[in-house]
């Protein structure tokens, strides 16, 4: 009686990754939003190689950010509105493994596609081999914690009007440490230099926020449900 | 036992209710009447443990609902306005994973099963979205037929949209409940007729 945690979390990932398949579409956005995004600075910049390894790491680093907000408005809003949240609210499981399932579920139906289309849109910015294998290290590790940071900005701002804007304003700053580190780990690979450091601390931030982000977000969850 | 003492509410400036206190036994069911407005939802929420206790206290088994935790989640239903379902999964599917996350564990041919039970049968594997909005309460009320391990039934109108004959399905589900010994807590704008159970009611909103 009362099942376990496991099953529970189980439920909730199979649930999520089930309705990304039925409506491709929302994942679609995102993936292409970062895929035009990325692809539009070598055409506005104009063919100069040295120009474009220059800025590359920061350009698709940026593009990554923004494509996670793009999806963090999905990642309880439905739920809040027909009523699965309260349902999720009042299982008799700790809510902060539940929402941590929701989030693996968000990262692999948004973060993981960006993970593996990087190195190849980093073709188009003549980054060296090293530095693209470093390039998709970076967002391998770096990404989780954009899903975990954002599920925090997205549960507080919960049936709040306007709650997308307000979600960037909340969210964004706190994704800079990931920006600085996941975009210089890349530089630091294409300039010859080891990118060992800035991965570290890359990971050592989404270890945070694996652990105090999947708590927040469930308090957040309590509060607006009230 | 469900407890609750002088309990208030209060949404803005207005006062809902207070001082509002009332017990549920075992095979009992309490009806909250009440205007459009007048708390019944916002009761139910607090008793769910969805918002807070504003005064006064609720308790279960003698112990607050709040020190409870999953302890009170785990023996209460609770179904709300919303009915908790995904437009996108199919009948089957919203139940299998609502049961899941429940921690009932029920496979696709019993479901099959419970739905056309409730005259459902035919629509079990259409995505919900084409239901109607009776259709989707009764997918949602099916939960029922498997939540008998949990002995605090907390329905928010668990009758809207819903045709005679469908109201009364549900009765009889929530007449055996009690008959086992559970307890319900409702609200409804129709009448119901809860055969051979206690049914006591309070109303909202005369202050």
């Amino acid at each position: 009686m009362g099942g376990s945690p496991g099953a529970a979390c189980r439920a909730v990932t199979e649930r999520d990754l089930l309705i990304a398949a039925r409506r491709r579409s929302d994942v679609l956005t995102t993936f292409f939003f970062f895929v035009i995004v990325v692809s539009l600075f070598p055409l506005g910049v104009g063919p100069q190689p040295d120009t474009l390894r220059q800025i590359a790491p920061g350009v698709v680093w940026v593009a990554a950010l923004l494509a996670a907000m793009l999806s963090l408005a999905r990642m309880f809003g439905a739920d809040y509105a027909d009523g699965t949240l309260e349902q999720l609210v009042l299982t008799p499981q700790p809510l902060t493994l539940l929402v941590l399932a929701k989030i693996l579920a968000h990262w692999l139906t948004t973060g993981l596609p960006l993970v593996l289309i990087a190195p190849l849109l980093g073709l188009q910015f003549d980054l060296p081999g090293n530095a693209l294998a470093t390039l998709l290290w970076s967002l391998l590790i770096g990404t989780p914690a954009l899903s975990l940071i954002g599920a925090v900005g997205a549960a507080l701002t919960l049936g709040v009007r306007g709650g997308g804007a307000l979600t960037a304003l909340l969210v964004l700053p706190l994704y800079v440490p990931v920006l600085v580190f996941g975009a210089g780990a890349v530089t630091a690979s294409a300039t010859g230099m080891g990118a060992a450091g800035h991965l570290s601390l890359l990971a050592a931030m989404s270890l945070a926020a694996l652990v105090f982000a999947p708590w927040a977000a469930a308090m957040a969850l309590r509060i607006s449900l009230e | 036992m469900l407890q609750a003492r002088q309990i208030e509410c209060t949404r803005g400036n207005r006062r809902l209710f207070q001082d509002l206190s009332f017990r549920l036994e075992a095979k009992q069911a309490l009806r909250v009447g009440g205007e459009n407005g007048s708390g019944k939802t916002s009761l139910l929420r607090m008793v769910a443990g969805l918002s807070p206790v504003e005064a006064g206290e609720i308790l279960w088994n003698e112990a607050r609902i709040a020190a409870l935790g999953e302890d009170y989640r785990r023996d209460l239903l609770f179904l709300g306005h919303a009915n908790g379902l995904k437009d996108d999964l199919t009948a089957v599917e919203n139940l299998r994973h609502a049961l899941a996350l429940a921690g009932t564990e029920a496979g696709a041919a019993e479901l099959r099963a419970a739905l056309a039970e409730q005259g459902l049968g035919a629509v079990a594997d259409l995505p919900v979205r084409l239901l109607s909005q009776g259709q989707k309460r009764r997918v949602a009320l099916v939960r029922l037929g498997f939540a008998a391990d949990k002995p605090l039934w907390i329905l928010d109108e668990p009758f809207s949209a819903l045709d005679a004959a469908s109201i009364g399905r549900i009765e009889k589900v929530v007449v055996s409940h009690l008959q086992r010994g559970g307890m319900a807590l409702f609200t409804t704008h129709q009448e119901v007729e809860l055969a051979g159970a206690q049914v006591r009611s309070v109303e909202l909103g005369v202050a």
